[in-house]
């Protein structure tokens, strides 16, 4: 299967690879994907004042799986939680040129996405701040 | 040393020049139809096939008559189960197989299933082996045909050939092998083996590709076929057809350099196998062989690398063919059957990954892969979360995934 350069691209010089200490108050967490299924994507955000500061990913899977969630650590950076709540799958598959076949891996990205700030979400309710 | 680096030689290999010069001939000044009885044109053609009939025999030990010529190893397959499926249907309606066989045989089988024929698919082991005790229990007298394959494409596991020969022989049943990656690499011997009916193809030991055989015993027993081509009654009615000439030709020569230096270049492989597999797994931790140690394929070596997927593998190694047995790579995105049939988990089916050894490789290219290999192992593994996690203790079995 031929790749398209961006994929590619975010192969070879992968944006915002790594961790964040997971237990981390400012740190939300979301791991999709199943071993079995051969795609797991961890992706991570840090947020102060409701603005995603900084965000970091682990994938195992293809280089389409890798090419969209380094592309997602990306887009979220900057943005608010409910900004970064709106990238949509189909953005990436977009700005990536993913055939059809890789579709899901930009369903797992979006899916991450969302783990993540649910995860954050999760964390701070318990202590009323935002 | 040349890059890219080719070490795919399972899906197919380059032909040898050897091949190419004895075949080019054919396809100018030496045109003539090998069924064309009347003018020398026909005549020289025929001998051509005539002669290269008996390269081939030779390297299989079969009697030149026993040969069928066809177009590849897929359409061997086919006729030897559809003949001899039709051909044997008042005998009886049951045949048995094994779940690790090539799709050219997995997919004829359940053509036949659905037009009411009886199969027994057999498991294999972990290793990748059919157990003869298995074959034996599954044999009814409705049991026609035994197929099962000489050497698996994925894995290189040698099956217990002979041993089968002998059981269908006792139980008075049809064995046929598709030796596709056995013919040319191990010694085969139709006669010391009890195969009735056996599928190869050239474009696997340095020959041409669209041509293939299908050896069809003719003794103790006579097997007989329904031909699936009808026509101008070619290779004994079985399959009809005007011969490619050069392709045969080709095949046949190809064949003759195999009897030549099969012995010599089978070690030659297997020290090469065992230098690319202790290099790799030398550089780099949780690498796991597929298939049997020793009783496999010369050239083949099949390992699956812990928290990694195949296809971002086969990425990072653009400078290398190697085939993977990852989902990413095939059309279902489901990974290698042949891989999950060991009993190997999914995950590591995904990350398994072919190098398949030929003619043409040197200790060189295999020094080259290995250090490939492990740069690109690191660098996928530093970017797993399934290694981070390992490394953090987590079973990751006992992990509740979130799936879609």
């Amino acid at each position: 299967m031929a790749y398209s350069n961006k994929v590619i691209e975010h192969y070879n010089n992968p944006r915002n690879m790594g961790s964040f200490p997971k237990d981390d108050k400012e740190v939300g967490t979301g791991i999709v994907g199943a071993p079995e299924c051969g795609d797991v994507m961890k992706l991570q955000i840090k947020v102060e004042s409701g603005r995603i500061v900084d965000a970091k990913f682990k994938t195992f899977g293809c280089g389409s799986a890798i090419a969209s969630s380094s592309l997602a650590t990306e887009w979220m950076k900057g943005k608010t939680l409910d900004e970064a709540e709106k990238i949509k799958n189909t953005e990436i598959v977009q700005e990536l040129s993913l055939p059809p076949v890789k579709i899901h891996c930009s369903v797992l990205a979006e899916d991450a996405i969302k783990a993540a700030i649910a995860d954050y979400r999760k964390k701070t309710e318990g202590n009323g701040s935002v | 040393m040349k890059l890219p680096i080719y070490m795919d030689n399972h899906a197919t290999t380059p032909m040898d020049p050897r091949v190419l010069e004895a075949m080019l001939p054919y396809f100018t000044e030496k045109f003539g139809n090998a069924a064309s009885r009347n003018h020398s044109f026909g005549w020289e053609a025929e001998k051509a096939v005539d002669d290269a009939r008996r390269q081939i025999a030779m390297l299989i030990h079969a009697d030149p008559k026993e040969i069928i010529f066809t177009s590849g190893a897929t359409e061997s397959d086919n006729l030897a189960l559809k003949g001899v499926v039709e051909m044997y249907r008042e005998k009886g309606d049951h045949i048995i197989t094994s779940v690790t066989e090539h799709r050219a045989i997995l997919d004829t089988v359940k053509r036949l299933e659905k037009q009411g024929l009886k199969v027994t698919y057999l498991p294999v082991d972990k290793d990748g082996f059919v157990n003869p005790d298995d074959l034996n229990k599954a044999i009814t007298d409705k049991t026609i045909l035994i197929s099962i394959m000489m050497a698996n494409n994925e894995i290189g596991t040698i099956n217990p050939v002979a041993e089968i020969g002998k059981i269908a022989k006792s139980k008075g049943v049809l064995f046929h092998c598709d030796a596709t990656q056995g013919v040319g690499k191990i010694p085969v011997d139709v006669e010391a083996m009890g195969i009735d009916l056996m599928s190869f193809s050239a474009h696997k030991i340095y020959g041409p590709k669209g041509v293939g055989a299908l050896y069809v015993r003719r003794k103790n027993p006579r097997v007989r076929l329904a031909p699936m081509m009808d026509g101008g009654g070619h290779e004994r009615g079985m399959r009809s057809g005007t011969l490619p000439v050069p392709l045969i030709v080709g095949f046949g020569k190809a064949c003759e350099i195999c009897t030549q230096v099969m012995s010599e270049e089978s070690q030659r492989l297997t020290k090469l196998q065992e230098r690319l597999k202790e290099g790799i797994l030398k550089n780099l931790d949780e690498v796991y062989l597929n298939g049997h140690p020793t009783k496999r394929l010369p050239n083949n070596l099949n390992l699956s690398f812990a928290y990694v997927e195949g296809e971002s593998v086969l990425m990072g190694l653009k400078e290398i063919a190697v085939s993977s047995g990852s989902a990413c790579t095939s059309a279902t995105l489901e990974p290698s059957y042949v891989i999950r049939a060991l009993g190997v988990g999914s995950d590591l089916a995904h990350s398994s990954i072919r190098f398949g050894l030929g003619r043409f490789n040197t200790a060189e290219e295999v020094d080259y892969v290995i250090k490939r290999v492990t740069e690109t192992i690191q660098k996928l593994r530093a970017m797993s979360p399934l290694y981070e996690m390992a490394k953090e203790g987590v079973d990751l079995k006992t992990v509740q995934w979130a799936r879609d």
